[in-house]
């Protein structure tokens, strides 16, 4: 029996699991999963949770549900990979796992711990994060009663996963604020350490208008060092300051402690793969699919979707001597929540940035790219059932893997 | 996109003066480029950040400026200093690597 070990059963692993199952011969190949709990957290729900449109219960189900039977599932923290001799030591009873192929999907976790004043006594005060569910409830039950003053959305660094969930997150707080009756007492600022909201030309251009309509102010080439809780204000590198009444932030994004135990990662824990194939070049039987991999693309659902769709298809070929024939091409779809029952949405790649046009259907849609719509909008949310039921569970989705030019416009 | 002579060599610029290709550059066109953010010599300090960058760009994208404190042993404090008002942008233009972006 060749063991297939997979570390991580969030969106990717849990992806892996399902269509490798089904894909490798089962009389040949034991499948196990190692996560350290139960929980599957629907992530992108986590956004909706501040502003009352989800509850917990939306976002949260037993990981058990979803794995296939005759996959093994260990709930156990991960001590060590030593990927030198094909082996994985378990924190639960220090117990070694060996394996022919390990499939890293340990993700990305946000890391207040490494900014200054973030995660002292102010934390979960005025400082909130919505990148976990505790962090997501915990807003949600302040903005309940928030008076308004000074919203301020900071991302720490990048790369973070979902890196349109900032913006959305102010979109949707313009709306909830519309709806509460208070948006006149409340200022909302963006502070970011890119150059501006949009970067990309195409978006940039055709999107620059929303945020100024919206009446939220950006401050762009914010690189903060530290919060200092007390006077609330974030301090940058170059010592600009931004004050806040309430601090939304997206701390630093960083892999698993586990990937830098086991010497693996770059500075942030991130490990560097292959970016069409996500094989490693030090170790041939070593893939890094979803966040935990140091590739040129989003860390989005969407993104370990359609990776996981190419690397099971090259994985079954490759165990077998033979080349690994489809290239991942960074394809990325997202949603992007503006406010107002209404959404965006984008489709790129590696190379292609967001372009205007109809998706999945050229020239029909119903879903518009790079431009709002209330069917986005209900996409978004119909995408939560899509995931638990399609997705997770790895089956096919109308959709093609690899982006397309058809349906999108180059010069608009 | 459009094209510019710099130190006496025609290449490929984007809206904000970034190269198209990160193998368009050369160390004479670092020095021209560096002067047009503000940063009349490039010293010994300059060249380690440029040179560590160009060595750990993974696809022609820049490091990040954590990627880079921790690979060269630079404090973020001494970047701000060498590369004044955003290191991460200023150390990308000048090493010819793309500008650090987001997916939109």
């Amino acid at each position: 029996m060749k063991r297939l070990l997979i570390l991580g059963a969030g969106t990717a692993g849990t992806m892996v699991a399902n269509r490798l199952s089904r894909t490798l011969d089962r009389d040949e190949w034991k499948i196990t999963v190692v996560d350290q709990h139960d929980t599957h957290y629907y992530q992108p729900g986590f956004l909706f949770i501040p502003f009352g449109i989800y509850t917990k219960a939306d976002v949260v189900k037993p990981r058990r549900d979803f794995l296939p039977p005759g996959v093994e599932l260990i709930l156990s923290p991960v001590e060590v990979i030593e990927a030198e001799r094909n082996r994985v030591r378990l924190a639960q009873d220090n117990r070694w796992l060996e394996y022919d192929f390990l499939v890293v999907a340990t993700g990305a976790q946000i890391r207040p711990d490494q900014t200054p004043g973030l995660m002292e006594h102010e934390w979960r005060r005025s400082i909130y994060d919505f990148y976990t569910l505790e962090g997501a409830l915990a807003l949600a039950k302040h903005l309940r009663t928030w008076k308004g003053g000074r919203l301020v959305v900071n991302v720490v660094d990048n790369p973070i996963k979902c890196p349109v969930a900032p913006l959305e997150f102010l979109m949707l707080a313009d709306w909830f604020f519309h709806e509460q009756g208070i948006r006149d007492r409340v200022e909302l600022i963006y502070a970011t350490p890119l150059s501006a909201a949009f970067t990309k030309p195409i978006a940039a251009k055709r999107l620059g208008y929303l945020l100024e309509q919206k009446g939220i102010k950006v401050v762009p080439d914010f690189m903060v060092e530290r919060v200092n809780p007390d006077a609330r204000k974030l301090i940058a590198y170059d010592e600009q300051e931004v004050e806040y009444d309430l601090l939304v932030s997206v701390p630093l994004n960083m892999g698993d402690e586990v990937i830098a135990r086991s010497g693996l990662g770059d500075a942030l824990n991130f490990v560097p793969v292959d970016k069409h194939t996500f094989l490693s070049p030090k170790y041939p039987n070593l893939f890094v699919l979803g966040d935990a991999a140091a590739v040129p693309t989003s860390k989005a659902g969407s993104v370990a979707h359609f990776a996981v769709e190419c690397f099971a298809e090259n994985f079954v070929r490759y165990v077998e001597g033979a080349e690994m024939n489809v290239r991942f091409d960074g394809h990325a779809n997202c949603f992007v929540e503006s406010g107002f029952g209404k959404g965006l949405l984008i489709d790129f790649n590696y190379d292609t940035e967001p372009l205007p046009g109809r998706y999945p259907l050229p020239g029909i849609g119903p879903m518009t790219l790079l431009e709002e719509s209330e069917v986005n909008h209900w996409g978004k949310l119909m995408f939560r059932w899509m995931y638990w039921h399609i997705l997770l569970k790895g089956r096919d989705l109308p959709l093609p893997a690899l982006m397309s030019m058809a349906g999108k416009w180059r010069n608009n | 996109m459009t094209t510019r002579v710099l130190s006496g060599m025609t290449v490929e610029v984007n809206e904000e003066g970034f190269l198209l290709s990160p193998d368009a550059w050369t160390p004479e066109l670092a020095v021209e480029i560096a002067r047009e953010e503000g940063i009349e010599e490039l010293t010994p300090a300059h060249w380690q950040v440029i040179e560590w960058c160009r060595k750990n760009a993974v696809n022609g994208r820049s490091p990040t400026l954590r990627q880079i404190t921790a690979g060269t042993g630079l404090s973020t404090k001494e970047l701000f200093a060498l590369f004044p008002k955003g290191p991460a942008k200023k150390v990308a233009r000048i090493a010819g690597l793309g500008k650090p972006e987001g997916c939109v």
